[in-house]
């Protein structure tokens, strides 16, 4: 138990001793969509019969916890990788479930404080209640448990950083966006709510913010039964790929 | 002397019969560049504890790659490797936990300072609490003024220094160097060997390759000969050094000599010196047969040399007649 709270303690230090870039920076870069998406659209739009910028909220609230949980792993094993340090794990006799939970365990947590830190910076803005709490505190756990195991096999794939820029680029970046933080996919053409129900963040999404209105897009018992199965499948994916040594143990 | 209470956790070794390294017919290939590369080809040793073992060959010769299989960064397509009977891969938590391993990259973690480094390093080892060893490793390599600073902040021998110290953290009874003087000066290089020696004098068994093979003959016992990843020579030092090196006798002639013609044969002219040649000796005798033909001729010396037999020579002459 020892070895997995050191690495986890580990893990948690190294994003908490640059705080000002992994924290503050993703929280100043969600409340600037916020400022203008709401500055345009709160007396143009309402969703479920809610208020635009109330609505906004908890989508950018939740795209922080996708996107820093995503960021922690993935970020963490590439620069352990390229620097070589990742050597000192690797020679310990850390198993490798160890290792998984505990990068997937400290990616959750750095959502959880990006997205706390959107939701504590955005409590001036009135409306906002959290009508369920317990899914937003499972969402918010499935969310990062599912982006840090995403985390965890880019950067065991990447061998280079603007490999797994591509990655984050070309795969989370428009994952997270195009998933109804912005909107509701019931405002889309048909065609494109199709595409958006395919997309496994829209069910995080939909049903995190299910947890502060009690109204969805989609069933929340639906978006809990797609994120839990997307989650265990990549999870299992990139714990598979870990007991192999995908690219850390040739 | 900090040495009484570090202690490795297998004990005394006389008599032990189990091997701290067993390795046995382990291959391992790599596809690079669309080629396949053998590695490691059927190799097999074995080393027993307390022994100063050195790992010799030229670059590329399957050194690193053999010690990354021990350590289990690596992992071999055939045949076992055992740490004190644990198979790495088997056994390998229990195996890694006697295996300390000095990288031969200089890498380190640049978020964090030198005690945070140490006391993570422990801990992934499951150890909570050792301060008081931390504290006495980094008395015994220089560090303790730097205990604080960030690992961005140390020099190259410092840095170099806290790998040792990290690859100590946990005590473990074998512990692979893998170029650990690479870029270190002197005087520091000297000081690292005074412990390291220390070290196995305690017990623990040490795997040391290096380049520098003055160091090999001080310290290593017995040696493993490298090359193409095979084992080509597995030795005692001084057996080696008897087998494939001689005593060496160089003389530098008086100006205006000129060599005679009966000693041209054997004679090997000293690259870059001027009327210096070499002679390799089958027996001391023959110094005497030599110096005797440059009198007969009216040859004088302004200096001569009688160099022992070394490691350094008999490496040469050994890959030499492998090639």
């Amino acid at each position: 138990m020892t070895e997995f709270l050191t690495l986890l303690r580990k893990e948690l230090l190294r994003f908490w001793k640059v705080g000002f870039q992994t924290v503050c920076a993703p929280v100043l870069t969600a409340l600037l969509y916020l400022m203008i998406f709401s500055q345009v659209l709160e007396n143009h739009v309402q969703v479920h019969g809610v208020r635009y910028t109330a609505f906004l909220i908890p989508g950018l609230v939740m795209m922080s916890v996708l996107q820093n949980a995503f960021a922690n792993s993935s970020s963490s094993l590439i620069q352990s990788k390229i620097t070589g340090n990742l050597v000192f794990v690797l020679l310990t006799p850390i198993s490798n479930f160890q290792f998984f939970a505990a990068y997937l365990l400290a990616a959750t947590v750095r959502g959880a404080v990006v997205g706390a830190g959107v939701l504590l910076a955005t409590s001036w803005i009135g409306g906002l209640t959290m009508a369920e709490p317990l899914w937003v505190l499972l969402f918010t756990l499935l969310g990062g448990l599912l982006m840090g195991s995403l985390g965890l096999i880019a950067g065991m794939w990447a061998e280079k950083f603007d490999q797994l820029a591509a990655f984050q680029n070309f795969l989370i970046l428009p994952l997270t966006m195009l998933s109804g933080v912005f909107y509701s996919v019931q405002s889309l053409p048909e065609f494109w709510q199709g595409v958006s129900r395919a997309n496994p963040v829209f069910y995080l999404i939909d049903g995190f913010r299910y947890g502060f209105f009690a109204v969805s897009d989609a069933t929340p018992w639906l978006s809990l039964g797609v994120a839990t199965a997307f989650t265990l499948m990549i999870g299992l994916l990139s714990f598979v790929l870990l007991v192999r040594g995908y690219k850390l143990r040739s | 002397m900090i040495y009484t209470v570090f202690r490795p956790c297998s004990g005394s070794f006389e008599g032990v019969s189990t091997p701290a390294v067993a390795v046995a017919h382990v291959s391992k290939t790599f596809l690079r560049s669309r080629q396949i590369v053998h590695a490691l080809q059927d190799v097999s040793l074995e080393i027993m504890p307390g022994e100063f073992f050195g790992l010799l060959g030229p670059n590329g010769a399957g050194k690193t790659t053999l010690i990354s299989c021990m350590a289990g960064l690596c992992r071999q397509d055939n045949g076992d490797i055992r740490i004190l009977g644990y198979d790495t891969r088997q056994d390998y938590r229990q195996a890694r936990r006697a295996l300390g391993v000095v990288p031969q990259e200089l890498v380190f973690d640049p978020f964090f300072s030198v005690r945070e480094i140490l006391r993570l390093q422990s801990g992934y080892f499951g150890i909570q609490k050792n301060d008081a060893w931390i504290d006495e490793l980094l008395a015994e390599l220089d560090l303790t003024d730097k205990a604080d600073h960030s690992m961005r902040s140390l020099s190259g021998g410092m840095k170099r220094r806290v790998l040792v110290a990290q690859a100590l953290v946990h005590r473990p009874p074998v512990i692979i160097l893998d170029e650990p003087t690479a870029g270190v000066d002197v005087a520091l290089r000297q000081g690292l060997w005074q412990f390291i020696r220390r070290l196995n004098q305690d017990g623990h068994t040490i795997i040391l390759t290096t380049h520098y093979l003055e160091e090999a003959e001080a310290l290593c016992g017995r040696l493993a000969l490298m090359r193409a990843g095979e084992i080509c020579a597995l030795e005692k030092t001084d057996s080696l050094i008897r087998q494939f090196a001689k005593h060496r006798l160089t003389v530098r002639l008086g100006e205006g000599n000129v060599l005679p013609a009966a000693l041209l044969t054997l004679a090997v002219p000293v690259p870059a010196t001027a009327r210096t040649w070499e002679w390799t000796l089958d027996a001391l005798a023959d110094i005497e047969t030599v110096l005797a033909t440059l009198r007969e001729s009216g040859c004088t010396l302004e200096d001569m040399r009688i160099s022992p037999p070394d490691l350094e020579t008999a490496f040469l002459s050994f890959m030499g007649q492998q090639s």
